[in-house]
């Protein structure tokens, strides 16, 4: 049975990945779509409104300050939008303005697509808060994910250019064609299933044991649907897509696991269609496959095993009883392939190696499939690195489509590799070697360790996801993790865009018999492997002395208080 | 770059009302008109007042009820959330091993099913498994004077399967279990 709901989802997406990435492909070419009557005219009042000149390409230093210009703005109004809910409309229930640490925590976090989450949404945030500080960046960070995305599959296509297109008129493609039209269907279909959509205070209700309960409502199925397709994962409540006003029914699971994955997967084929090597897009599709079923399995049959402590069977703590072990398990590995973070269980209570999976997965740098947009630009990082082994092997210059791999451009490749493991691991390291840090941990044992090292991983890979019991909301992690957030977006975007704009200056030289093909089985397995053993070698330690060790000390019998 | 602030600026005040105030609105108009129930929290009236929802689990303490899985949060569904206990956490452990025999105790069974003795993730979990509902029958007929036939037959009739027969776990919805619960005994008339 669990085997079925893994090999079927994966199915799920697999067949639909060409019609997505055909039809992004289309959008950012500037061909035909069905839905350019209602799309094309509101782009024009939107150029016109924000001064956008459609015809300007921009250099990638220009596409990248564009991108900073607008990810500063939006951080800027989120971070005065908390600071001032207080005073502002929709707050029905009188919440409080939020703290400045906490503030600017998630200011970074909303902007960075990581939707970290240090606070309980139900009792922190105002409706207005959530809809226009929080659900904004929804849809912004995922179209500038997107564009990225764009930007640098037009460096792989194009030959002898200065510019890799309009950052401005790409973000406004990927909301108005893509995020937005997918979002509003998508919520129509968790309306119909019963997330909730409604502005009311939370509704009062007399028990049948005349208790009163009090039952938080909200604008939610707006947000679930974008929070999902835009691999955000930002719950309107606490419990996240654990909540039943999130995800009520086994099947909004699956749908909600599919959005997560779905605009990840398009890319892998809109880059093999933009650059005229479709074989190419489907070998990184495999390598994506080829890990994602791989982590999947482990985390699946881990939590269905259970804990030996317990001697129950499947372990259910921290799951739902709708969903149960396998589909939980799935879900985690789903939610941190993508770097989404949305969770419909509790991490932290997953077994050892149930733990492990999503861990590793962020830390393998979220290229398995991956964010909207994040997942590709991600992966490409890793074709170079891949390109660039193979080449070593064989003694020839690397190529990567045509196009010659150089110093410069693994250099700038491996920058992006080190930032994320910097901050992965020095804030880890900072976290255990301080009282800030450890006085938030709430498990003894190597399971402290392991909340520390999961939240500064997170942050790092824009991921979201949390061993929740750690108790995030201290100004340690808040400024902290805020930071690597904030480096773990940017440190990546902007060297990413380097490599793009210097593949995309070169001219295209013929292939020859010497050439590493891109577009077979090996070059899949090559890339899956880089991409294992840079992530083993850079994260063994830690994962050792987290899951690893727990695993055993479960498996002997040890519990620690 | 003064020209990127400027046009980023008024990109995302345009894209504000588009995705923050216009996408809302019109899922909250179709919410209204065409899933009204489900939009508004999936509440359920009776005797004309909300008793509460039907997505939402709600405490139950007395006998005469089928009871939900335990809560984090202590069903508190302004703060939903789980326990966060790690899986060598010794609280967690001993929680469980004290559940276990106190449910071993009373229900006189050998096989508790997990769900009975682990707290969900949302706190709020409206679903408990068959099993577990199965394993309350003796209590609720002895505290109701009904037979156990009758509310085990009542049980499968609130058992809903797998989407698909793949998606998800066989589960009963506890407080819509109460509710007919309550239907059946006063229809009987046998009212203690």
């Amino acid at each position: 049975m669990a085997f079925t709901k893994v090999a079927l989802f994966f199915l799920l997406v697999a067949v639909t990945t060409k019609p997505i990435g055909l039809y992004m492909r289309r959008v950012f070419c500037g061909e035909r779509t069905f839905l350019d009557p209602l799309a094309a005219p509101l782009e024009r009042l939107i150029h016109r409104l924000a001064g956008i000149d459609a015809k300007r390409e921009q250099s990638w230093q220009a596409y990248a300050l564009a991108m900073l210009a607008f990810s500063m703005i939006g951080l800027v109004l989120t971070y005065a939008l908390l600071r001032l809910q207080h005073v502002l409309p929709l707050n029905p229930d009188h919440l409080g303005a939020v703290g400045p640490d906490l503030a600017w925590n998630t200011a970074v976090s909303f902007t960075t697509n990581t939707d970290w989450q240090a606070y309980v949404g139900e009792s922190t945030m105002s409706q207005l808060s959530q809809m226009a500080a929080l659900a904004f960046h929804n849809f912004a960070s995922a179209a500038t994910g997107i564009a990225v995305a764009i930007a640098v599959i037009r460096g792989v296509a194009r030959q002898r250019a200065a510019t890799l297109g309009n950052f401005w008129v790409d973000l406004v493609r990927a909301t108005l064609w893509i995020l937005l039209p997918l979002s509003l269907v998508a919520a129509i279909v968790l309306l119909s299933q019963g997330v909730v959509q409604n502005f009311d205070t939370s509704t009062r209700v007399r028990t049948l044991e005349g208790a009163t309960q009090a039952i938080a409502q909200g604008p939610v199925a707006s947000q679930e649907a974008i929070k999902e397709l835009g691999t955000n994962g930002g719950g309107f409540f606490n419990a996240n897509s654990a909540h039943p006003y999130e995800n009520p029914t086994p099947f909004t699971n699956l749908f909600e696991m599919f959005l997560i994955l779905w605009i990840a997967a398009g890319l892998t084929y809109t880059l093999g269609s933009m650059t005229g090597k479709p074989r190419h897009g489907w070998a990184v599709f495999a390598a994506m496959s080829l890990l994602f079923l791989a982590m999947t399995s482990l985390g699946v049959a881990a939590e269905i095993r259970g804990n030996p402590l317990h001697h129950l069977g499947p372990n259910l703590e921290g799951k739902e009883t709708r969903f149960g072990a396998a589909d939980s398990a799935l879900f985690a590995s789903v939610t941190t392939a993508a770097s989404c973070g949305a969770v419909n269980a509790m991490h932290d209570s997953f077994t050892p190696l149930g733990g492990f999976v999503p861990l590793a997965n962020i830390l393998l740098g979220e290229v398995v499939f991956g964010g909207a947009g994040a997942g590709l630009y991600g992966i490409f990082v890793f074709i170079i690195l891949a390109v660039f082994i193979a080449g070593l092997m064989v003694g020839r210059t690397p190529e990567y489509l045509g196009k010659k791999i150089e110093a410069k451009d693994v250099k700038l490749a491996m920058l992006t590799v080190l930032i994320f493991a910097l901050f992965v691991l020095a804030g880890s390291a900072l976290a255990t070697a301080t009282n800030a840090g450890r006085s938030s941990i709430s498990n003894a044992g190597p399971h402290g360790l392991s909340q520390m090292a999961y939240a500064y991983t997170s942050a790092a890979g824009n991921n979201g996801s949390a061993f929740a019991g750690l108790n995030a909301n201290t100004r340690f992690y808040n400024i902290g993790l805020g930071l690597a957030m904030f480096f773990g977006r940017f440190f990546m975007i902007i060297p990413v865009l380097g490599i793009a704009g210097s593949l995309a200056a070169k001219k295209r030289i013929a292939e020859s018999a010497g050439t590493f093909p891109v577009d077979g089985a090996l070059f899949a397995i090559l890339l899956a492997g880089v991409i294992v053993i840079v992530g083993a070698l850079t994260y063994f330690p830690m994962l050792s002395l987290g899951p690893v060790v727990e695993h055993f000390v479960m498996q002997s019998g040890k519990v620690f208080g | 770059m003064k020209e990127h602030l400027v046009i980023a600026t008024r990109t995302t005040l345009v894209l504000l009302v588009l995705v923050s105030g216009i996408y809302p609105a019109i899922v909250w108009g179709i919410g209204q008109l065409a899933f009204r129930d489900a939009a508004n929290g999936s509440l359920i009236v009776r005797d004309g007042r909300v008793v509460g929802s039907s997505l939402i689990a709600q405490p139950f303490t007395s006998a005469r009820y089928f009871h939900p899985r335990p809560s984090a949060v202590d069903y508190n569904a302004q703060g939903s959330g789980g326990s966060n206990l790690g899986p060598t956490s010794q609280k967690l452990r001993d929680r469980i091993v004290a559940d276990v025999r106190a449910l071993q105790t009373t229900t006189r069974a050998t096989n508790i099913p997990p769900d009975a003795v682990t707290t969900s993730a949302s706190g709020l979990d409206p679903h408990i498994s068959p099993e577990y509902a199965l394993l309350q029958v003796p209590r609720v007929a002895r505290a109701r004077h009904l037979d156990e036939a009758n509310l085990r037959a009542l049980v499968r009739g609130h058992t809903e399967g797998r989407f698909l027969g793949v998606y998800g776990e066989p589960r009963v919805n506890v407080l819509q279990l109460n509710l007919a619960l309550d239907a059946l005994v006063s229809r009987d008339g046998a009212r203690e």
